[in-house]
């Protein structure tokens, strides 16, 4: 079977993608209650350096294959998106690699496709990454265009007019994905007022704003060596990189970068519901309210407590009652979008339209019920025992490696987070998990999105709410 | 006893020569073990792989193979419903399976001193399983969710499956792995039944495993787990083959969506016609990567779309497609954008690709198969499905070699000789009701238009 034909979308909130093989059996939600991967590692011993003009360094040497990963992470995102300029970080990110002070941008394709590696880039709310795989023969190149896209970027007017063209059509073109189009609702409720309610690629009208000036700006402000993270992974020695780094990018200048502070979002009082009628066969649906940032106290506890809740797959007490018990949904799962600043805790599944109201139902019970009684001693054993035990296959890639360290580094988890990880999650105790979920769960306070067929799904809304119709 | 063959991968001439060993043993009960020794990290993947799938399905039972893979993990006697993810979970692992036209496997990655574990579940559900109806009648309704959520809320989905129904008219590849709904309601748990005795003995199975393991160490645990698994019949083979093509096919499918899009299927061969790896290096050429033909013509240059590009498949039963797709940009023509696709064809029909593009080819085909190495599972997933195609496992460590030897003659050669106006079928997603329509737009904001 071919893989779907779809749009790229670098810009996605992390853990709303759908899988894309088709006939898989698991989860249509890869449901990660995390931005990292909870994995820890023994074995693995990255250095961590900063460099004169304050680029933080990551080095991780595995020889195994002849493979170079060099990931770059800078500390921006969506978040410093100006007011109604949404998608402004995203556009940056897309023109780095569409020509620079020596390169066109088909110069940089042709160069990079020519050795068969790679060259990308991702945005979300909190940090931008680029990042260039390659043969470990062709390191040089590898660092080469990596520098000058991040260090070399002109911006070019004929260059812009394309790409948002094509950020439009693509953000078009997202309307036809129900859940993309639930998830922009429900950010938008939970966030109002706070740099977190707006898609990271951006509205229509706010991608329709942007100038090359705003671009260039945004670019000069935000990318800077200082607040930049870069882990190397593979086939190269810490000489090697130290020297590649010094040389490529020892010349980019450090300059002050001001401290940003917002607002937290104004928490949801009533239950706060939008329901969008289009003509499809399944309701998405996705309740929740704010959540926790990844620094966190509870952190941890949380992490355990999600896990068995929605975030463990069939572990997970709401796949278990919603699919396997009810047969009501391919996939449901819960997430935790533990960003810089707390980010959203959320529920989403899909189920034929019919059927809305018993899901809706099925999923406020277990919210409840995980606050009302302790779960049992089985089930935290096994979520520990899972937690612990599949950190070495998160770390399976080069390109899982040198992910995890730039967040880890980046969320100021510091490099024992790799050693310590197993004793931070074995400490979670059943009254950690009831008392979390007491504090971070509400199941009369939510805000919830339905994208379907509402002739026919006919919710049924009880007590006071609000009902959102629609954004102007 | 274990053949043990060095299938060595000399990769071009500036990288370290790297070899792979894979052991090879088949068993007294004709199940085909391999195992890669993989010793990177201290992860192993078990994938057991059955030579069954949409292919082997009859009229008015499409999607049988899926619907058994879904009830492969309610219980049998030993491991009942629900225990068996919840048992490699608690061991640190994760499971899953997938279904294709030719092939439903089964996997568990877990921490290489695990292996254990998933050998001794994937061998109890090799003919243990129970079958219950109850459990069957619940997860139809799941598999309907599946199929709403993948196909019919999907537009572009939905369309790769006409594009099959259309471009097959005979043989099994005719109908979607997840099969029509009609066919899902008419389902009985003896069709399940059958088909699951027919399909699932170990003399039509492959057991991968890849990984930080001690092959050798590791024949006896295989042994002991699958040895008293009996032997079946040899299933009977699908000889169902698709007759020429003669004349284009077309159609149109009108439904709720924003962006047109379009796509053309060509009838093409499988691993077992030399042409296939000049038609491999034809996808290449054609998208891998921005500098790539249709993305630099239809995306770059002519911005007709949002993206364009084309797919085709060495490691299929039977002949497959060789297919191109294109998202429109807002506005531009569906007309305008076939013949933009056509004149990418016609150009590579009329003159060789140049010498630089088809050392970038080949170059993209070696760097995906190492970047590939990188995971065990991916590892395992290419040699099982050479394997249950029929191609062999010795085709993952040949096709880089083989793609080497592609010239660009060979390319402007298949082109000319499989992508033919009368073997293509098109088909066009028109998004109706038009989309300037200004009704509810969820993102906030209103067409101009």
């Amino acid at each position: 079977m071919p893989p779907r034909a779809s749009l790229p979308r670098k810009h996605e909130r992390r853990g709303t993608g759908r899988v894309a093989a088709l006939s898989c059996l698991i989860l249509a939600l890869v449901v990660t209650s995390t931005a990292l991967a909870q994995s820890p590692s023994g074995a693995l011993n990255p250095v961590r350096l900063v460099a004169p003009n304050g680029i933080t360094l990551l080095v991780l040497e595995q020889h195994a294959l002849p493979i170079v990963q060099v990931h770059a992470l800078i500390k921006t995102g969506s978040a410093q998106d100006p007011h109604e300029k949404a998608g402004l970080a995203n556009l940056v990110a897309l023109m780095l690699d569409e020509g620079t002070r020596s390169r066109s941008a088909q110069q940089i394709a042709e160069e990079i496709d020519f050795v068969g590696g790679s060259l990308s880039t991702q945005v979300t709310e909190d940090y931008s990454t680029v990042s260039v795989k390659v043969l470990a023969k062709d390191t040089d190149l590898g660092f080469a265009l990596l520098a000058d896209v991040l260090r070399n970027p002109t911006f070019r007017d004929e260059e812009l007019s394309r790409l948002r063209s094509q950020v439009l059509g693509e953000i078009r073109g997202e309307r036809e994905d129900p859940e993309l189009v639930a998830m922009k609702a429900f950010h938008r409720l939970v966030f109002d007022g706070h740099p977190y309610r707006w898609p990271v690629n951006g509205t229509m009208e706010s991608v329709a704003r942007i100038t090359r000036q705003d671009l260039q700006g945004f670019y000069e402000t935000e990318y800077l060596p200082n607040q930049t993270i870069l882990a190397i992974v593979g086939d190269i020695t810490l000489d090697q990189v130290t020297a590649k780094v010094a040389s490529h990018f020892g010349a980019w200048e450090r300059r002050a970068h001001g401290t940003r502070a917002y607002p937290a979002p104004k928490p949801v009082q009533t239950p706060t519901v939008q329901l969008i009628d289009q003509d499809l066969t399944q309701s998405t649906i996705v309740l929740g309210h704010g959540g926790v940032s990844r620094t966190h106290p509870d952190y941890y506890a949380i992490s355990v407590m999600n896990y068995i809740l929605g975030a463990g797959g069939f572990s997970s007490r709401l796949m278990d009652a919603i699919r396997d018990r009810q047969g009501l949904a391919y996939g449901v799962g819960s997430t935790f979008e533990a960003n810089l600043m707390p980010g959203a805790f959320l529920v989403s599944l899909q189920t034929r339209n019919q059927a809305a109201n018993q899901a809706i139902e099925a999923v406020r019970n277990e919210i409840r019920g995980i606050r009302e009684e302790p779960v049992s001693e089985q089930e935290l054993e096994e979520t520990k025992a899972y937690l612990i035990g599949s950190f070495p296959l998160r770390l399976d890639t080069v390109s899982d490696l040198a992910r995890v360290l730039t967040l880890v580094e980046f969320y100021g988890l510091g490099l024992e987070y790799f050693t310590q990880y197993p004793a931070w999650i074995e400490a979670v105790t059943r009254e950690d998990v009831l008392r979390v979920a007491r504090a971070h769960l509400d199941p009369d306070r939510y805000v919830l999105v339905l994208v379907g067929k509402l002739d026919e799904a006919r919710i049924a809304l009880e007590g006071t709410h609000r009902l959102v119709d629609r954004h102007d | 006893m274990v053949a043990c063959v060095l299938a060595s991968l000399l990769l071009a001439a500036a990288l370290p020569a790297r070899a792979t060993q894979v052991q090879e043993l088949t068993l007294a009960n004709g199940l085909k073990v391999l195992i890669l020794e993989v010793h990177k990290a201290p992860v192993v993947t078990v994938q057991v792989w059955y030579r069954v799938g949409s292919r082997n399905e009859l009229m008015g039972r499409a999607g049988l193979s899926h619907m058994l893979e879904h009830m492969m993990f309610k219980g049998t006697a030993k491991h009942p419903k629900g225990t068996f993810s919840r048992t490699v979970r608690k061991n640190g692992g994760n499971d899953n399976a997938f279904t294709g036209q030719d092939y439903t496997a089964y996997f568990e990655n877990l921490a290489a001193d695990r292996v254990q574990l998933a050998l001794e579940l994937e061998a109890d559900r090799m003919q243990g399983l129970l079958l219950d109806d109850a459990e069957f009648q619940l997860e139809r309704e799941v598999v309907k969710e599946e199929r709403r959520l993948r196909i019919e809320d999907n537009p572009q989905a939905f369309l790769v499956e006409s594009l099959y129904a259309h471009a097959f008219l005979q043989h099994p590849y005719h109908w979607p792995i997840i099969g029509w709904f009609h066919d899902l309601n008419g389902m009985t748990l003896d069709d399940l039944r059958s088909h699951y005795d027919t399909y699932y003995s170990p003399n039509n199975a492959t057991l991968v495993i890849a990984g930080d393991v001690d092959g050798e160490a590791l024949l006896p645990i295989i042994k002991r787990y699958f040895e008293p698994i009996p032997g079946g019949p040899e299933p009977v083979r699908t000889e169902a083959t698709e007759p020429e093509q003669r004349g284009e096919r077309r159609f149109i499918i009108k439904r709720d969506a924003q962006l047109p899009f379009v796509m053309m299927g060509f009838r093409a061969p499988n691993y077992e016609h030399e042409d296939a790896y000049a038609l491999a290096v034809l996808e290449s050429i054609l998208s891998d990567g921005k500098s790539s033909r249709l993305h630099k013509s239809l995306v770059y240059e002519q911005k007709l779309a949002l993206a364009a590009g084309s797919g085709y498949t060495v490691l299929q039963a039977d002949p497959d497609l060789f297919y191109f797709y294109v998202v429109l940009t807002p506005g531009a023509s569906v007309a305008r954008v076939e013949e933009a696709v056509l004149e990418e064809i016609r150009a590579l029909q009329d003159a060789p690709p140049t010498e630089r593009e088809l050392a970038r080819a080949k170059n993209q085909v070696e760097a995906s198969y190492i970047f590939g190495q990188d995971s065990v599972f991916r590892q395992a997933m290419l040699v099982g499905q050479a394997e249950t195609v029929g191609a062999g496992w010795r085709h993952v460590y040949e096709f880089v070699d083989r793609v080497r030897k592609v010239t660009a003659e060979d390319v402007r050669r298949v082109a000319a000789r499989y992508l033919v106006r009368d073997g293509r079928t098109v088909g066009v997603l028109i998004p109706d009701p038009p989309s300037r329509s200004t009704a509810s737009q969820p993102d906030g904001t209103a067409d101009a238009t």
